[in-house]
């Protein structure tokens, strides 16, 4: 009961959340809209035995992610009205009837089979930080290694595109 | 009324269809990266939501590698448009055609 609570609740939240993100002509609207949504995943996350990664949602997600949104915005201006007018002719009704399409295809996949595969095995899972360290720490220790490989070149790459401005002599424009 | 695993996937498919009219439909480059990253939110779902029904804990650890990969992917995103904006003045991707023929 408490659940279904939560998933009424957080789930229309969820979707206001993500429908202001697409329709706000405000970006600083639109970055809020994302990070309601992301509260409210972090909810389901608890609901579905993850308390972890509901952690991590909240603190990398909402907290550094869109912080980082938050000042890019900033950085590049609010105020400059975006040009809605589309240039596409066909593009509004080729989205809306692909997203249709989706829909669709969601329903007839539903249907029949959400999950595919193992079925049940194991007793519950319960989403502590020791569950999941031991197992991303066991099975998972080879890509958690790469993710590291991947951060590091993630920094010098914005590094590098911060670094080497006009003045660097390598854009010629 | 008791909710369903399948009830977290079809909200995650409902997410991550507005993600996907977030991209297609706006002109805003940083909008469209906050589309990506309700996509990637959506996908997180369905797999905290699978994991509980196959009682396996995989499904959180994949949440923790997309959760990597997207912060990766938005500080370079978000570089890259910092510096094509110092350069153009604009966020529009509409306006991005210094590859036209």
């Amino acid at each position: 009961m408490l659940e279904l609570v939560l998933f009424v609740v957080f789930g229309a939240t969820a979707l206001y959340g993500a429908v202001a993100m697409v329709m706000a002509r405000n970006p600083i609207y639109s970055a809020l809209g994302l990070m309601l949504t992301m509260f409210s995943l972090a909810v389901f996350y608890v609901s579905n035995a993850g308390h972890f990664v509901a952690v991590v949602q909240v603190i990398v997600y909402a907290g550094a992610v869109m912080t980082l949104f938050l000042f890019v915005i900033m950085l590049i201006g609010v105020d400059k009205a975006e040009d809605r007018s589309e240039s596409l002719p066909l593009q509004r009704p080729l989205v809306l009837s692909l997203l249709v399409l989706f829909a669709a295809g969601v329903l007839v996949a539903g249907s029949r089979a959400w999950f595919t595969g193992l079925g049940s095995v194991g007793p519950p899972i319960n989403g502590t930080i020791e569950a999941v360290g031991e197992r991303l720490f066991d099975t998972w220790l080879l890509p958690f290694e790469v993710t590291a490989l991947l951060l590091i070149v993630a920094a010098a790459g914005t590094i590098a595109l911060a670094m080497f401005r006009r003045d660097g002599g390598e854009d010629g424009s | 009324m008791i909710v369903t695993p399948a009830w977290y996937m079809a909200l995650a498919a409902v997410l991550f269809a507005i993600g996907v009219a977030g991209m297609l439909l706006r002109r805003n480059a940083l909008i469209m990266f906050m589309s990506i990253e309700l996509m990637l939110n959506a996908a997180n779902l369905t797999f905290v939501a699978a994991g509980r029904e196959l009682n396996l804990i995989d499904g959180q650890v994949s949440v923790l590698f997309v959760m990597v990969v997207a912060a990766a992917e938005v500080v370079v995103g978000l570089a890259i448009v910092v510096a094509v904006f110092r350069r153009r003045a604009t966020a529009s991707v509409d306006e991005l055609a210094g590859l036209r023929g």
